[in-house]
């Protein structure tokens, strides 16, 4: 499948999985982007030579995926953005740092080993509990929760609007690179001659487009700011499963300084 | 270049954070100033388009590999860097939430890196100064590989700085640098090419999209006049104020050879180096950059603006004739 393809399928799925209706699924936005934000941020707070400790943390991503019925294979899939790089910058430690911790039958593990794991480690984690976010709640309500958090309209309406604009467009530039590779069989990507033009022509219906989709906008009362359907306000179960995880991670955190 | 979460530390994320939404804050006032809310829409349709573009290969002329858009530069000359910058936002937590591609924590540094640096900088650095007197092909040409380059490398540059500043990794700050910095170089040209190619299709099929397309009028904050005072007065003070405090020491190469033989001044032989010398003695005004016959700091200070002088008027000497002979070309063409 298309580089195109592949984004659009990967859209329309996290929709779908973002729309089911699960106890994870139906906790407010606010309590769970707050939950992954403070995950992330203990997460990587954790010093390069605590791996027992970021071990630990892995307790959230497990309950999660086991009791939110989330798929762990669509989540070890999304690594592949992020830990190429994250393991180019890690792969370099067992060189440089050499200090030797403990030998298991001769063979001496380092520092710069532990250090290593210790990346790779946070990498995933923190790409798990993005992932959980969103498997668990849609784009609006994100947005939704941004909005409790006071971000300017301005942000939270771009966010909407391009993600609402994403499929639209991929799917168009899926059909231009369609039209084109039948007219340039066998060429792998877009030859140099054709650059200004396939994109241009692209950006130009871009810009026709959002000039339709402003006047429909304002036919429809538009003012700078969305309006949702029905106010979600924070229950009882939503601040529970906030104290609850933040008791946890603020556990692991402060265990780590005793010990 | 997009930061993952475990490569930057929760200090060097928030800090970050808070220097990302000081930009976030200063642009969204900016954009509600401009009051024209049929930017609003263009702007996240702009966002999607972007989004949709980066999924693109595009062929690089004479090697095998292929490139993509970023897209910084490119919505920083259609929608201004405000708005270009808040529209980077959306894309940038999109793809973090949606692709895995950067993390939540790292989204301060991803927005510093990529659309601080390509909205800003590549606009108020690159962009508006090259088309402040009107717009050409050669000018988008020549802004948009230079603005990609320019915020690319500083891009590059802060991702190893961010890296270093977390302490996550035992790789040494200039192996990382020199292996970032290349790569990015290399990246930002290919999209400045793309840019440059979309940019002036834009140009000639609807020019009004292009921000800066308009000829500034005579009321620009600095005049000629005012520029080649500034310029005079940093002359002055570099080569006057600054040159007194010159190292007295060997340069590098005195250095070498003072290593080499066991004095700075290597004794030339043979008539014709002493009657060089002697011509040299004779129409040098300011010998080892002082008075004939003065060891005094005033000669040091004077030296420097002559030097200066002397150069600025040999560029710009150089540069009329390079007009004259551009010029006298095009007749004959």
């Amino acid at each position: 499948m298309s580089k195109v393809g592949s984004a659009v399928k990967e859209i329309y799925h996290m929709d779908e999985i973002a729309a089911r209706d699960t106890w994870l699924n139906r906790l407010h936005p606010l309590a769970k982007l707050l939950v992954t934000i403070f995950y992330i941020a203990v997460t990587v707070s954790f010093s390069r030579y605590q791996m027992a400790e970021i071990l630990l943390m892995a307790v959230y991503p497990a309950v999660l995926f086991i009791v939110g019925e989330v798929s762990f294979s669509d989540g070890i899939r999304r690594m592949k953005a992020v830990l190429p790089f994250v393991c180019f910058v890690g792969i370099f430690n067992p060189f440089f740092d050499r200090q030797p911790v403990v030998a298991i039958k001769g063979f001496v593990i380092t520092t710069g080993m532990i250090s290593m794991i210790t990346l790779i480690v946070k990498g995933i984690l923190c790409v798990f509990a993005s992932y959980l976010l969103i498997a668990s709640t849609d784009i609006e309500s994100i947005c939704y929760a941004l909005r409790m958090l006071h971000i300017p309209a301005v942000i939270v309406t771009q966010i909407l609007l391009t993600y609402r604009y994403i499929s639209l467009l991929l799917a168009e530039a899926g059909r231009s690179m369609d039209a084109y590779s039948l007219r340039a069989p066998g060429e792998k990507g877009v030859h140099f001659k054709a650059w200004g033009s396939l994109v241009g022509g692209l950006l130009l219906r871009c810009m026709d487009r959002a000039t339709t989709l402003y006047e429909s906008m304002t036919l429809r009362g538009y003012d700078g700011e969305f309006y949702y359907g029905r106010k979600r306000t924070l229950r009882g179960k939503d601040v529970s499963y906030l104290l609850v995880w933040i008791g946890i991670f603020a556990m692991i955190k402060l265990s780590a300084h005793v010990l | 270049m997009h930061m993952a979460d475990a490569l930057v530390s929760a200090a060097v994320g928030a800090t970050m954070y808070v220097a990302s939404t000081a930009a976030t804050i200063y642009s969204v006032k900016k954009v509600r100033l401009e009051n024209n809310p049929k930017k609003i829409p263009v702007m996240g349709v702009m966002g999607a388009f972007v989004f949709a573009t980066q999924m693109i290969n595009f062929t690089i002329p004479g090697t095998g590999a292929s490139g993509h858009l970023c897209g910084g530069m490119l919505l920083t000359a259609l929608l201004g860097p405000y708005a270009a910058f808040l529209t980077m936002i959306a894309i940038l937590l999109i793809q973090c939430l949606m692709f895995a591609d950067g993390g939540l924590l790292a989204l301060g540094c991803n927005v510093w890196n990529m659309a601080f640096y390509g909205c800003f900088i590549g606009y108020f650095l690159v962009w508006k100064p090259m088309m402040k007197q009107g717009m050409s092909k050669r000018k988008i040409a020549a802004g948009s590989i230079l603005g990609c380059v320019l915020t690319l490398q500083l891009g590059a540059f802060s991702v190893s700085i961010e890296t270093l500043l977390s302490g996550i990794t035992s790789l040494p700050f200039g192996v990382f640098v020199g292996t970032m910095q290349p790569i990015h170089l290399a990246i930002g040209f290919v999209e400045g090419l793309i840019t440059t190619a979309v940019l002036i299709f834009v140009y000639e099929s609807r020019p009004e999209l292009l921000a800066c397309n308009e000829k500034t009028e005579a009321k620009n904050r600095f005049s000629l006049k005012k520029t080649l005072a500034i310029l005079g007065v940093f002359v002055v003070l570099i080569g006057g104020a600054f040159s007194l405090g010159a190292s007295s020491y060997p340069d590098g190469l005195e250095w070498s050879i003072e290593r080499l033989t066991g004095s700075a001044d290597v004794e030339a032989e043979g008539s014709v180096h002493e009657t060089a010398a002697k011509v040299q003695e004779k129409t040098a005004v300011l010998p080892d950059y002082a008075f004939k016959d003065s060891e005094s700091a005033i000669g040091t200070s004077f030296s420097g603006i002559v030097g200066s002088g002397i150069v600025v008027i040999v560029c710009i000497g150089a540069c009329y004739l390079f007009n004259f002979f551009r010029k006298q070309s095009r007749k004959k063409a």
